[in-house]
């Protein structure tokens, strides 16, 4: 076996299978939040295997760390609307949340 | 031959804990989960040669992103008393699909020839700072702001709200800024 961009790219897509099962199948905020993580985290893989061995470059590597940062901030907008949707509510089960007042 | 063991470490390493950060029940557990799952994809980056993705990866998504999923876990856990019903009415549209997206996904990477080639790697931190202060300034600089506009809009939605809300807001608005000057 020579390990080379096929490889990675059949791991980027059970990463972004998973994640995408998690999202749909989680009843949990931060469950559906975690499958969101796994997807952005296949599409990184992905940028920087198609830098590496396709294009041979850097600007695959410089849109993985603008994918990394962008997660970032939506991580933490996210969770500060899970703890605010748990206080509220209480609750952080997506599907006993249906209004967005109290 | 070595390193097609390492790159089958690192898979395995990044595929089967994301089993079970998508399958576990304890919502902790996924959690813990999912840092091994970040872990292996910041060595399949290394493995990649991109040495800088890889760091970056480490700091901001284990160091910042998992420890607030974690603090987010902790602060938000609800009695365990009653179980929700894991009916298969949800698993099995879900299960269905992602195998689609998967199946679909891997015919398109076997069949497609992506006319890859393999060169020596290089480092690419200088290549990639160069490069962030000069074709990629105005990204950087939005990217910077969108962050900054995401760390706002977080900390506005966590405020502690006062029970007397409505009537004293602009009131405490109108005090806060007396108080600045001084």
């Amino acid at each position: 076996m020579n390990v080379g961009l096929p490889h990675f790219l059949t791991v980027s897509a059970a990463l972004f299978a998973l994640g995408m099962f998690a999202v749909m199948s989680r009843r949990n905020a931060i469950g559906i939040l975690m499958g969101v993580e796994l997807m952005l985290n296949a599409a990184n893989i992905n940028f920087v295997a198609f830098s590496r061995y396709v294009q041979h470059g850097i600007d695959g590597q410089i849109m993985a760390a603008f994918v990394i940062v962008l997660a970032a901030a939506e991580a933490a907008v996210a969770l500060a609307i899970v703890l605010a949707m748990f206080r509220n509510f209480g609750t952080v089960h997506a599907d006993s949340v249906q209004s967005l007042k109290r | 031959m070595t390193g097609d063991l390492v790159f089958i470490l690192l898979a395995l390493l990044t595929i089967v804990p994301a089993i079970w950060v998508v399958f576990s029940p304890n919502i902790v557990h996924a959690g813990f989960a999912l840092l091994f799952t970040l872990f292996g994809a910041a060595g399949l980056y290394a493995y990649m040669g991109a040495d800088f993705i890889a760091v970056t990866q480490m700091m901001v998504y284990i160091g910042g992103v998992l420890v607030l999923v974690l603090f987010t876990v902790m602060m938000t856990r609800v009695p365990q008393g009653k179980r929700a019903n894991y009916g298969l009415d949800r698993y099995v549209p879900a299960a269905v699909f992602a195998l689609a997206v998967f199946g679909l996904l891997y015919k398109t990477i076997t069949s497609v020839d992506w006319g890859a080639s393999y060169t020596e790697p290089v480092p690419t931190v200088a290549e990639i700072g160069t490069n962030f202060m000069t074709n990629y300034i105005f990204p950087f600089e939005y990217v910077s702001l969108v962050l900054l506009a995401a760390m706002i809009g977080a900390a506005i939605l966590i405020r502690e709200q006062k029970p007397s809300q409505g009537a004293s807001d602009q009131g405490e608005i109108d005090q806060e800024e007396t108080e600045v000057p001084s």
